[in-house]
């Protein structure tokens, strides 16, 4: 690709942390605020967008500070990142206007109020938003092990502030253990990475893949599984997954609509990075996978079964169809891998708009509560409809883009063909069922049943929060349409991640590894 | 990298006990004593990262230690960062510990409150099992307000221990 483009790499780390610098010198300004994080989120977009163009023909990689690769840390931008990224800015964007609208001034019992008498979250809440954003963005981007614990570092952070934002005793009881479990969880990935740089002397993926083979097998697998605890914990997958369902309820609607569609995909990112880079050849290890992946699916989905809120319903399912990502990673194969990649594009715009549709449920109704909802078909249809897709979408009903998703891995499971595949297509299916149960009965509760007595709440929903809930489902159907294109990208960016050397190749262009630093030479990620 | 590469032994000590003391720690309710075990586990973290930059030596900078006799600086770098790191979020855990001291009069982590809802219908020997459909009990939200610790419950006996 041509030089320029390059110059493009850093622009989705860097807008969002200047943004939030200047968002927070403008603290008494909350209309400035707002302006600059919608510019800042949509210029972060646009690049994203481009990145997604630019990286089809091959990463893209910047060496900040004009330091070559084993030496500097570089930002790589592969088709993988720049997918995730630019989903992920889609996300952002929608849930930044949805959350203008909603004015993020809370009373102390959790629920809206419009004018709200405690401002002062609204002058941390765009700065903390913009942080995350940046996090997320250079988590994805990061061509560096420790870049990459700094980019969780900077996402965490800002979710343990929006968690536990306004500081009200149900968020102080959540955000406790959501933030011990993270800590912990970095910890895990510090003393990763420490172990790493002791075996290999190095941290810079690449270089990492291209030693790692060399190391004693008991060491890689070591590190192997420490880094796959890290991420497993902040994925959600299941024996480390009781931290969600508890903490991410309790946040405001935005916040935990944002959580949910990102934290949990950018561990799974990290996996999928990990497993097809530095240990792309670890059959044990991709067993445990599918075993766990398997106990996650159906887990996570009888817990949303047995649940009678509705976000803590989806926060099952969210735990649950981190099963299917897994599922994919698990399967080892190309195949497997397209599928998971286009499930997590797919799954972090459904569950996201889910969440923010609950947050305009529980504005309408002003509960979440499945026992005192009801007859919401009759008084909001367009609420109803709002919720349908995104939920049928969920469950996997054809033609929706999670139905195309879901056959993707069932298909590379059976082309597997081994006893465990087929236990895991079951699964999946069984699980598919499931979720459908699940929603049909949230819906039936929520907008079918008879109006509880005593409930009669007419709130007007505010067209900010509407409209940008609208736009993600959307986006959601639009992720259906062009589906074609998009399990094409993800199949090629799942085939560049496999084949072991694209990456490599991109990061050290001449073949073998660049000097020692000697002759810094800014940018050249022609591939 | 380092074919030298020894860790002195008394660095590998310290890293087990501060782990050692860390996790015992951070396995308290106390948010408090959390972030306490919270800081040690890092620092032993740290620690390690140091033992991982191979053996000691002269400052990394050029012009003052001759090449070879260098200590490797780039795990100081990743050790300063870490620190860095480690003091933010040792800021926000006291934040926290502090507001919930605030509300509740002390800063023990509650129990999930679905796991004490289970918990209460063991006591009474009651089915496992809910059907959402009866909707007997309150909501969670309800549950959640009302809920109280096992750990509260006993220092309603003598005295609010840590509430001074």
């Amino acid at each position: 690709m041509t030089h320029d483009l390059t110059t493009l790499v850093p622009l989705p780390v860097l807008i969002p942390l200047c943004a939030a610098g200047l968002a927070l010198a403008l603290h008494r300004h909350p209309r400035a605020q707002r302006t600059i994080s919608v510019v800042a989120l949509s210029l972060m977009l646009a690049a994203s967008l481009g990145l997604l163009v630019a990286a089809d023909g091959g990463p893209l990689v910047v060496d900040v500070g004009g330091w070559a690769a084993p030496v500097g840390i570089n930002l790589v931008a592969d088709r993988l990142a720049a997918l995730m990224l630019s989903v992920s800015g889609v996300v952002l964007l929608c849930v930044l206007l949805y959350s203008l609208s909603e004015g993020m001034t809370e009373s102390a019992d959790g629920l809206p109020t419009p004018g709200g008498e405690d401002p002062i979250p609204v002058a941390i809440y765009h700065p903390t938003y913009l942080v995350l954003a940046a996090g997320v963005a250079n988590a994805f981007l990061s061509g560096d092990l420790f870049n990459l614990y700094v980019g969780f570092e900077i996402l965490l952070a800002a979710s343990y502030v929006l968690l536990t934002l306004g500081g009200t005793g149900a968020r102080i009881r959540a955000g406790a253990v959501y933030v011990v479990v993270s800590l912990l969880s970095s910890i895990l990935f510090f003393v990763a990475i420490a172990l790493a740089y002791a075996a290999t002397g190095t941290v810079n993926l690449a270089q990492l893949a291209q030693r790692i083979p060399e190391i004693d097998p008991g060491v890689a697998l070591l590190l192997e599984l420490l880094l796959l605890l890290a991420f497993g914990i902040k994925a959600a997958i299941f024996p480390l997954s009781a931290w969600l369902p508890d903490s991410y309820p309790t946040a405001p609607a935005p916040v935990t609509a944002v959580f949910a569609g990102l934290l949990t995909k950018v561990g799974v990112y990290a996996i999928i990075r990990t497993q097809t880079l530095l240990f792309p050849d670890s059959p044990g290890v991709d067993r445990v996978l599918m075993v766990l992946a398997l106990l996650t699916m159906v887990v996570g989905i009888l817990g949303a079964v047995a649940q009678d809120d509705l976000k803590r319903l989806l926060s099952f399912t969210l735990v649950s169809h981190i099963g299917y990502m897994i599922f994919g990673v698990g399967l080892a194969s190309e195949a497997g891998m397209a599928a998971a990649v286009f499930y997590v594009a797919h799954h972090i715009t459904v569950q996201t708009a889910l969440f923010l549709v609950t947050g305009l449920v529980e504005r309408r109704a002003g509960t979440t509560s499945l026992d005192h909802l009801g007859g919401l078909a009759r008084v909001a249809p367009g609420l109803a409809v709002l919720f349908f897709i995104p939920a049928m979408n969920l469950a996997g009903i054809p033609p929706l883009s999670g139905f195309l998703g879901k056959v993707g891995l069932l298909e590379s499971g059976v082309r597997d063909g081994g006893t465990l595949a087929w236990v895991l297509v079951a699964g999946s299916v069984v699980t598919s069922l499931l979720t459908l149960y699940a929603v049909v009965k949230a819906w039936n509760k929520a907008f079918w049943q008879e109006v509880p007595a005593g409930v009669t709440r007419d709130v007007r929903l505010p067209r900010g929060m509407v409209g940008p809930t609208t736009a993600l489902v959307a986006f959601g159907v639009l992720l259906t349409v062009v589906a074609g294109p998009l399990y094409g990208y993800a199949d090629r960016a799942a085939r560049t991640s496999m084949d072991g050397h694209t990456y490599v190749d991109a990061v050290f262009p001449g073949g073998s590894e660049r000097g020692r630093g000697e002759s810094p030479e800014a940018g050249g990620g022609d591939p | 990298m380092n074919p030298e590469m020894v860790p002195s032994g008394v660095l590998v000590v310290a890293i087990g006990v501060l782990f050692a003391a860390g996790v015992y720690l951070l396995l308290e309710r106390s948010l408090t004593r959390v972030l306490l075990g919270f800081i040690l586990v890092g620092n032993g973290a740290n620690l390690l990262m140091l033992v991982a930059g191979g053996r000691a030596g002269g400052a990394p900078i050029a012009g003052i230690t001759p090449v070879d006799e260098m200590s490797d600086p780039l795990a100081q770098a990743m050790v300063l960062t870490s620190i860095v790191i480690t003091l933010a979020l040792t800021a926000f855990v006291l934040a926290m510990a502090y507001r919930s001291w605030q509300l509740n009069g002390h800063d023990e982590v509650a129990d999930d409150v679905e796991d004490r809802r289970i918990a209460r219908l063991a006591a009474r020997n009651a089915p496992v099992y809910r059907d959402v459909d009866q909707g007997e009990a309150g909501t969670l939200d309800e549950d959640a307000a009302a809920a109280r610790d096992e750990t509260e419950r006993d220092e309603a006996g003598d005295k609010t221990g840590e509430a001074t």
